[in-house]
């Protein structure tokens, strides 16, 4: 194993005492467990493009931080911005015999408002708007102000925890395929056309596939112990 | 290509007395409760695992039945009213010719579902007996069954959007049947199952043993 000849990027940028990588680490040398296999190895700091991957599984340990933070940032701000404008707005409007009507993702919760179903309208809401705009609004609380070179928000760590908790309860992009489905099942007794809110949540499916390539937790973890001193 | 220092024969944290945390991947002395970087409770206060899988997968089977015997969505049409079961909602399709639409409802409301159970089902059997059969394969297995644990929500949202859009009077409308909500349940249940097992385990299935003595 070479040493790496690039100095730590964006980690200790900004930051007047950088500790040095060993004081939290162990040692000199800071070893990872492999979060799928548990094998024990050396990691280093990764440049941009690089990819440092489990020997033993090849699940991927590490990935560049400044691109782990900016990816997503970036994902958590589209999907605020797209998810709050489109709560409103028709995703699908239908006509039949003289008939029209329409439906937004407000209208879509409340349809399970009466009998037993009732409890769902809060679970939908939750899954489809609330928990992915909390989720996203945890993971910038916790990454901007590090990216801009500024001290951690208080209870930065805890909230990008619970930002990883919330990830599979996050449903925006199962929705859109939900809208999919209906959209074939009626297509035959009506005419169906797009609104708004089906294109921004098309949107939504599009950064959430981009982003599940993108494995930079581990990453970002790393980079909040060096920056943020507990 | 960058690559971690490791060489055959392979050390694992937990062989070299570590633990190490399995969402951020800091290593910790053994004693450790909690990971220093993260916060989680570390891997080996998780044995008993595998019973939190199983209870979890119970609850979501319970539901899964009332599920699929109730009506999942009531249809009206010119007046008349339809309740379809998830299974009768497909025969319906197909039917009518509807060949594809019965194909995507099929996976999403039972394909899925079931794939589920048995893949969380065999996983946790896999490390109560030792299946000492490539853990590449079932690690897969697990990412898989990770994937696809959501998105069994899709018919329930389905019904949801029906019913919200298709509100025509006396011409057409839809209400939801009291099946969705033990669908949901179901889901919710098996993917809180997913999320208890750890993928640790089916590597070594065998510090299952070792941590009870310790
Ligand atoms: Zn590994
Ligand atoms: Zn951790």
């Amino acid at each position: 194993m070479t040493a790496d000849p690039h100095p730590p990027l964006e980690a200790s940028r900004g930051n007047p005492a950088p500790p040095a990588l060993s004081s939290r680490a162990g040692t000199a040398e800071e070893r990872m467990a492999c979060d799928v296999c548990d094998a024990l190895q050396h990691v280093h700091d990764v440049r941009p493009g690089e990819r440092l991957k489990c020997l033993r599984c090849g699940n991927v340990l590490l990935i560049h931080e400044g691109h782990a933070a900016d990816t997503v940032m970036a994902g958590a701000l589209a999907m605020v911005i797209l998810l709050v404008s489109s709560v409103f707005l028709p995703f699908l409007q239908i006509s039949a015999s003289g008939l029209r009507s329409s439906a937004s993702i407000l209208d879509t919760a409340l349809a399970f408002s009466t009998g037993v179903t009732a409890p769902l309208t809060l679970a939908v809401f939750m899954l489809i708007v609330v928990l992915p705009v909390a989720r996203a609004t945890l993971l910038l609380y916790t990454l901007l102000p590090l990216r801009l070179a500024l001290p951690a928000f208080p209870l930065a760590k805890r909230a990008f925890r619970l930002a990883s908790e919330l990830r599979p309860w996050c449903m925006a992009e199962v929705f859109i395929i939900g809208v999919a489905v209906a959209l074939v099942k009626i297509g035959a007794m009506a005419t169906v056309s797009f609104g708004p809110a089906f294109w921004e949540l098309t949107l939504i499916l599009v950064i959430v596939i981009a982003e599940s390539g993108n494995s930079g937790d581990k990453t970002l973890w790393r980079m909040l112990e060096k920056r943020i001193p507990s | 290509m960058a690559h971690a220092g490791e060489t055959h024969p392979v050390l694992t944290a937990h062989g070299a007395g570590l633990i190490g945390c399995a969402r951020c991947g800091r290593v910790a002395g053994h004693e450790a409760h909690i990971c220093p970087r993260c916060g989680s409770v570390l891997a080996d206060l998780r044995r008993d695992s595998v019973q939190k899988v199983i209870a979890w997968l119970f609850a979501g089977l319970i539901c899964y039945i009332p599920a699929n015997l109730y009506p999942m969505l009531e249809t009206t049409f010119l007046g008349t009213t339809l309740k379809s079961t998830i299974l009768g909602g497909v025969i319906d399709l197909i039917h009518h010719e509807a060949y594809f639409v019965a194909v995507v409802v099929f996976v999403a409301s039972i394909l899925i579902p079931s794939a589920k159970f048995a893949l969380i089902g065999y996983l946790a059997w896999s490390i109560r007996y030792r299946v000492r059969l490539s853990e590449h394969r079932r690690t897969q297995l697990y990412e898989f069954v990770e994937f696809i644990g959501r998105w069994s929500m899709v018919d329930v949202f389905v019904v949801a959007i029906l019913t919200a859009l298709v509100n025509l009077g006396f011409v057409a409308g839809f209400n939801p049947g009291t099946a969705a909500f033990f669908f949901a349940l179901s889901v919710a249940f098996t993917m809180v199952s997913a999320l208890c097992l750890d993928p640790k385990l089916l590597w070594d299935p065998m510090r299952n043993d070792r941590d009870t003595h310790d």
